[in-house]
């Protein structure tokens, strides 16, 4: 807060500011915060007709009940591998990308190769797996390359094998946001000094010793700080597209957290034990954020908060 | 007016000079070719070309697909150019009555969520970058936790639904019209304004609606096209509020929820027959598919490259700086 005391008059000069602030934070307590409050439901035994305020509470149970669950613990791990993998490979590549379009002598061709890579950021979940699905169909390309080129006698029917399932999505990841992903990195490059380039040229750099010891250091403040943000969030990692590219056959690898919520919160109208699912998810997520900003903290590295 | 257009110059010569340093670099970068660095050239040349095909092709498939005689395509083999070309599933989609109904309410819900988050998160931004406003670092705090924590499906969907907001339009446009991310987007830039702007429309007798809408707004416009670009996309996109909130409600369903469904309808080829009794056995549900495909992501693709150069700057302003 401003280090003057509140005056009327200043009351007076700020009043649309004040007025505009008042109704939007009621704005963000309704949608906002309100929501906070329905997590008392995991602690309840949770009835639509008694309501919030008059449902009997019975403490643990619904959580124990998550936990002592076979298959909310394959949906944790579910979650967590398809996190970290699409972590790692999407964070990857738009370094590389990044680094690699930079590197790019024509500056016609970084542009078109620039815009291109943006599109499919823009394209929904639906019509990324609408796509997947014909590429990877009987007759896609994916299968007609690999039969043509005799690495397999039969097409494959990639989505009936639990096997392909995580690289599915890891690179279905990888198509749809590199290129988004590589603006920031680009932007980060762009911005480190020049003079360090011509200083390590003179030095005797060639183009492989410039990347890994002027670009490299130059963007890390920014590897950084995404990393942590994403992180945070490798149990958000996944719900559209597991949810359309699953099905029966591979549901044992293909059901995320947020599925399991989807599930048994809507479907089978247990609010309490899905709400208390989603508790964990987002107790894990900030514990994860805290433990890598701390950790960050201690190496003197860049970080959040 | 003179600063902001003073400002403006400010900002064109920077760029200019930016240009000019690139370009000596360049023909600097041009004048030493070593083995080794043509070597790299050639290389990273190729990784590029097989980036893009890997990226363009699945999308002109689709397209080829689309074009294509739906028997025909089922023998499979179709790659960029159609085999037997036809019209006829796009006629086929533009038939389908819920699928106009689903466009109508996706451009409806496209237009005013996008101008609703813009205007709500622009005053929101406004009023939080106002450095003596007395409460801006708590409004912004109260923002900012949002983005960390949330009360998770069920709370949400309870809640909507005791707003009355199933069944209804509003749930597409109202719950979502602030967000911190877009608000701190739009700070960050409304920052880099300076003050003395502000200043001198005080001391003219500007109030601060004048302030926003005359002075700052304006020179706003690269960011605002930016979160404008994010919202109108999401909003263009998404599906699963559909789905969730207005799945019984026929004529609130939206192009991607019914694209959804046109596409497990083909997974699971249980309702193909269905899809294939309205149709001269020329079309079916793959190539009826490719066709509502290609309209859905038609209006992104000619719009996105336009809007290139501002969403560049204004994820990097915000991205970088938070």
């Amino acid at each position: 807060m401003n280090k003057k005391a509140i005056t009327w008059v200043e009351v007076k000069r700020q009043r649309v500011l004040l007025i505009w602030a008042a109704i939007i934070t009621v704005y963000g307590i309704i949608f906002h915060y309100l929501p906070l409050c329905g997590w008392l439901m995991a602690f309840q035994n949770y009835k639509p007709v008694t309501g919030l305020l008059h449902s009997q509470f019975i403490g643990f149970d619904k959580f124990r009940g998550l936990f002592s669950d076979a298959s909310f613990i394959r949906v944790i791990r579910n979650t967590l591998a398809m996190g970290v993998i699409n972590l790692a490979v999407t964070f990857i590549m738009a370094i590389v990308f990044a680094i690699l379009l930079n590197e790019m002598a024509s500056k016609g061709g970084k542009k078109v190769v620039q815009t291109i890579s943006y599109l499919p950021h823009f394209l929904s979940w639906i019509i990324v797996t609408g796509i997947l699905h014909d590429a990877l169909s009987g007759t896609g390309i994916i299968n007609t390359l690999l039969v043509n080129f005799g690495c397999i006698d039969q097409p494959i029917n990639f989505f009936a094998h639990e096997k392909y399932f995580w690289p599915i999505v890891a690179f279905a990841n990888v198509w749809k946001e590199t290129g988004w992903n590589a603006i920031i990195y680009l932007a980060a490059i762009t911005s480190i000094d020049p003079s360090l380039y011509e200083a390590a040229a003179i030095d005797g750099a060639g183009r492989w010793a410039k990347i890994k010891h002027v670009t490299l250091p130059g963007i890390k403040p920014t590897i950084m700080i995404l990393l942590l943000m994403n992180v945070g969030n490798v149990l958000n990692a996944g719900f559209e597209i597991q949810y359309l590219l699953g099905n029966g056959l591979v549901q044992n690898v293909s059901q995320t957290i947020d599925i399991y919520v989807l599930k048994w919160g809507i479907s089978q109208g247990d609010y309490s034990l899905g709400t208390a699912a989603g508790i964990f998810k987002s107790v894990v997520s900030i514990v994860l954020i805290v433990i890598c900003n701390q950790m960050a903290k201690r190496h003197g590295e860049e970080r959040l908060f | 007016m003179d600063q902001t257009s003073n400002i403006l110059e400010n900002v064109a010569f920077s760029a200019k000079k930016t240009r000019e340093v690139a370009t000596v670099e360049k023909a600097r970068k041009r004048k030493r070719i070593s083995g080794a660095d043509l070597a790299f050239r050639i290389c990273n040349g190729l990784f590029m070309i097989i980036f893009v095909v890997v990226t363009l092709y699945p999308v002109l498939n689709t397209l080829a697909v689309s074009l294509n005689d739906g028997t025909d395509a089922l023998r499979g083999g179709i790659y960029l150019v159609p085999r037997v070309f036809t019209m006829k599933n796009y006629v086929t989609v533009l038939q389908k009555d819920n699928l106009i109904t689903g466009a109508f309410v996706t451009v409806a819900r496209t237009l005013i969520g996008t101008l609703l988050a813009l205007v709500s998160n622009a005053i929101l931004a406004f009023i939080v970058s106002r450095k003596n406003f007395m409460f801006a670092k708590q409004v912004s705090l109260f923002w900012v936790v949002t983005m960390y924590v949330n009360g998770g499906l069920i709370p949400t969907f309870l809640l909507f639904k005791s707003l009355g907001l199933t069944n209804s339009f509003a749930v597409y446009v109202i719950p979502g019209m602030l967000s911190a991310f877009n608000m701190l987007v739009i700070r960050t830039y409304m920052r880099g304004i300076p003050d003395s702007l502000e200043e001198s429309a005080q001391l003219d007798g500007a109030g601060y609606t004048t302030i926003f809408l005359k002075i700052i707004s304006p020179l706003c416009k690269p960011v605002y096209a930016t979160v404008a670009l994010f919202v109108a996309v999401g909003q263009w996109n998404s599906w699963f509020d559909a789905m969730l909130y207005n799945r019984m409600s026929s004529d609130l369903t939206t192009l991607q929820y019914e694209l959804m469904k046109l596409l497990s309808s083909v997974t699971n080829q249980s309702s193909s027959a269905e899809s294939m009794k309205n149709s001269n056995g020329t079309v079916t549900p793959t190539s009826v598919r490719a066709a509502a495909t290609i309209i859905t992501m038609l209006p992104i693709i000619c719009i996105y490259p336009f809007l290139q150069k501002y969403f560049v700057t204004g994820l990097t302003l915000g991205g970088v700086k938070e």
